[in-house]
Parts: C-alpha cells; structure tokens; sequence
C-alpha cells in the first residue's frame, strides 16, 4: 500500500497512536470476531477495539497522506510533458490523486479523526507518507517509470485492500484501484514509446527503471522474516483483516508480474541476481538494501523537506480561498434568513 | 466512506461540515451512497461531489446531504429494532403450499 506501516528499526514511534492489540475496551468484542470469523465487514458504528480502530486510523489517514504528496513529483512535469495528450494524461493522473487521497481521509474520519488533525500530523510529521514520493523525478522517462512500477506495486498491495475487513476503507479502496490501472497503463506507454524511440530516448526509459526498480520493490516493506520482521505489523494485521498477504508474498508477486511487462518494453532491470526458477515457478530476485529504505524513512532521502515544504506552503497559500468560501458560505446563509423571515 | 451519520456529523473542529454524496448511476437506478466530503456550503457540496465522484460519468444525477441532518437507527438496538420481522415469514411467498401443477402462482 502507498501507506506502508512500517517504521524504522532504530526509530522511535512518533506516532501516539501505537495499537495496543486486541484489547478490551469495556465493550463487548463478541460481534467484532464473529464478524471477521466469517469474513464479514465491520462498518463505522460497530464495536470494535481501540487498536483496530488507531491501526485502520494510521494506516489510512498514511495512505491519504501519500495520495496528496504523490501529486507532487508528477506535477513537477505537467508543464514539461512533451505533447497536449500526454500534458492532458498528466493533469487527469494528478488529480486522481487527489482524489484518491479524499476517498481516503473520508474513511478515516468514519473512525472519529478529524480531516484538521490528520492534515495538521502530516504537515508536522507527526504522520508518514510513502518513502518512495521523496526521490526525485529527473527525466521524462520518469513520469513512465512511476506509472508502469510505483503505481503497478501500488496495485499489488492494494487490491487486496479491497476486501479489507473495515467496510469504508475497503470501499475507498474499490475505487482508488479501478483508477490506478489507468495510470499504470499510461506509465507504460510512455516507456514503450520511449523505448522504441530514438537511442537517447531508449537511454533515458533504461535509467529511469534503473533508479525506480529497487524503491518500488521497497514500497512493499521489509522482510517478513529475520532481523526485519518484526518492524511491520503483519501478524496483528492480519489477525483483524486488515492485511490479507505477508509482504514478501505480494513483492514476489510484483516481480512475476512485471518481469515479463520489461521483456516487451525491451528495457531491464538493474538485478544481475535476477533469474526465472523454474522450480518455484517464480523469478529469484537479489538481496533489497533496506538500509536505504529506514534512511529514507527516517527523513534522510533525496526530497524530505522539499516535499513536506511545499505541500506546508500550498495548504497555507490556499488559506484565502477557504476564507473566502466561508465567507461567501456565510452570506448566502444570512440572506436566505432574511428572505424567510 | 459512509460516515457515521449521528455520531461525528458536527462540522470538523477547525473545518467545514461534512456532506454525504449520492449518486444515481444511470437512469432507471435510485441514488445510492457513494461517499463523503467537506465543503462550506450546498453549492460548493455539490461542485465538489461531481469532481470527486464523477470523474469518469459515473452519473446522471447528483444528491448531497448535510451529514448532520441524518438520523441513523442504532447499532446497539439492532436486535429490538429488526425482530420484529423475524417471525412473520408469512410474509414470503414461500411460507404457503401450493398443490402440484398448479402454475403461475
């Protein structure tokens, strides 16, 4: 998922909302396990315990959050997007995004957050968003390499999120995944042509996969074995059904998936351990360097600040447009009063 | 994404009020929930239902209600609130026997 929960090893929770399990809430949890005993779907009003409800709480409003951000390193190429059709594509995809991250942060707010709380624990980063919005979009190529693989792994660790046990997240989920394959789609297009194109645009389609192939492999988490595995929340997760697959199941499936989708662009990927196991029926692929991934994390990647900066900026800019529809919102409100008395 | 109708409906703290979204798909179909969304006021509800919930034409016809002005039965009298049906299965065709060959009944 985009909103990847997960923290650094050797990071402190800076989030005050750790689950705390199954605990019991003074309510009676009877409902709530018959309800995922029999896959059932738990909606807003129901009984549920304090640690389903900050897990889903976290997990959501960090996706919401990686949504909004995620508009940024492809709005950094609407103005450059090399024709009116692919500048049009770009605009629609952004704001996808955005709309995404509504669906999303409606969700949460079914939980009891409130929209201002979660706006305000991302800008102070109090809350996470996804590591792999905070390396830099170069090149043209790249709007191709986020479509094919960002948005590609995204789908893998999203459709299952579709049948997750909290109703409101899954349905959001439902939505945001119909869209994504649009934008998986156009990402690859604009590789292909790339690919088939001039020997510079071949060149350029090859460097963008080969930076973007290791981050998106990290867009599924750490192991779910040995030294990384007790960072997620695998185990608790999907105890409540709220996480149908380990990581690795879902990243090995990514690998599967798109291996053969590099052999038609005709581009390939940076692993020289990469090879098809005809035993396991599945690609054998090379150790991920996690080391980079909890450096990114913890705010130390290309586009931290720069990325938090502006969307701090653009939230304060936009400032005078809300004030205004109050505003306006308030003297349609006293007019209408007036006309009725 | 539909919100707890009675329990958080009051506009976010800091924020605008919260508006539930109704869609109807096609013509022929009712409206039906799609979600929510924050705005200032009906008009501005409605502007924003449709960029958000219609991207695609995913409908014909647009309904937005303030949050705060749905009355939802309780979950916690569902039990109360719902039996009363449960005994009455007279009214499903099925409860009656009907003699073999008779048709169209």
């Amino acid at each position: 998922m985009y909103g990847n929960d997960f923290t650094a090893p050797d990071e402190p929770t800076r989030d005050q909302d750790q689950p705390t399990g199954d605990q019991p809430t003074g309510d009676d949890l009877t409902q709530f396990r018959q309800i995922l005993d029999t896959d059932g779907r738990v909606e807003p009003r129901d009984v549920m315990p304090e640690g389903y409800r900050k897990t889903l709480i976290r997990q959501i409003a960090q996706h919401a959050h990686s949504e909004i951000i995620g508009m940024q390193p492809e709005g950094n190429w609407i103005g450059r997007a090399p024709s009116l059709r692919r500048k049009a594509i770009l605009m629609a995809k952004v704001q996808d995004e955005a709309g995404h991250g509504l669906y999303l942060y409606a969700a949460a707010e079914t939980l009891g957050a409130d929209r201002a709380d979660l706006l305000e624990a991302l800008h102070t980063g109090r809350q996470k968003y996804s590591s792999i919005f905070n390396y830099p979009t170069l090149t043209w190529a790249d709007m191709g390499a986020i479509g094919w693989l960002v948005d590609g792994a995204a789908i893998v660790n999203q459709v299952p999120l579709c049948r997750c046990s909290y109703g409101p997240y899954a349905r959001a989920m439902v939505r945001v995944c119909k869209e994504e394959s649009f934008h998986q789609r156009q990402g690859f297009e604009i590789l292909y042509a790339l690919s088939n194109g001039s020997e510079a645009q071949h060149e350029m389609a090859q460097d963008a996969v080969n930076r973007w192939w290791w981050p998106s492999l990290m867009m599924f988490g750490p192991r779910d074995t040995g030294a990384d595995g007790s960072q997620g929340h695998t185990e608790q997760s999907m105890a409540w059904g709220i996480k149908r697959f380990a990581n690795d199941e879902l990243r090995q499936r990514f690998v599967d998936m798109t291996i053969p989708q590099s052999e038609s662009l005709g581009l390939t990927v940076p692993d020289p351990d990469l090879r098809w196991n005809g035993e396991r029926v599945s690609y054998d692929f090379g150790e991920i360097d996690f080391t980079e991934l909890f450096e990114v994390i913890k705010g130390n990647g290309p586009c931290n600040q720069q990325r938090l900066a502006h969307r701090v900026r653009a939230h304060q800019e936009g400032g005078w447009v809300r004030e205004a529809a109050d505003a306006y919102a308030r003297k349609r409100s006293a007019l209408s009063t007036t006309e009725v008395a | 994404m539909a919100h707890d109708p009675t329990g958080d409906a009051t506009p976010g703290r800091r924020g605008w009020p919260l508006w539930e979204v109704f869609v109807r798909a096609r013509r022929g179909l009712s409206h039906a929930h799609v979600g929510s969304l924050h705005a200032p006021d009906a008009e501005m509800a409605l502007r924003n239902a449709r960029d958000l919930y219609t991207r695609r034409q995913e409908g014909v016809s647009l309904w937005v209600v303030p949050a705060s002005s749905i009355t939802a039965s309780s979950p916690d009298e569902k039990d109360a609130f719902f039996d009363p049906a449960a005994d009455k299965i007279y009214r499903h065709p099925t409860f009656y026997d009907i003699p073999e060959g008779v048709d169209h009944l």
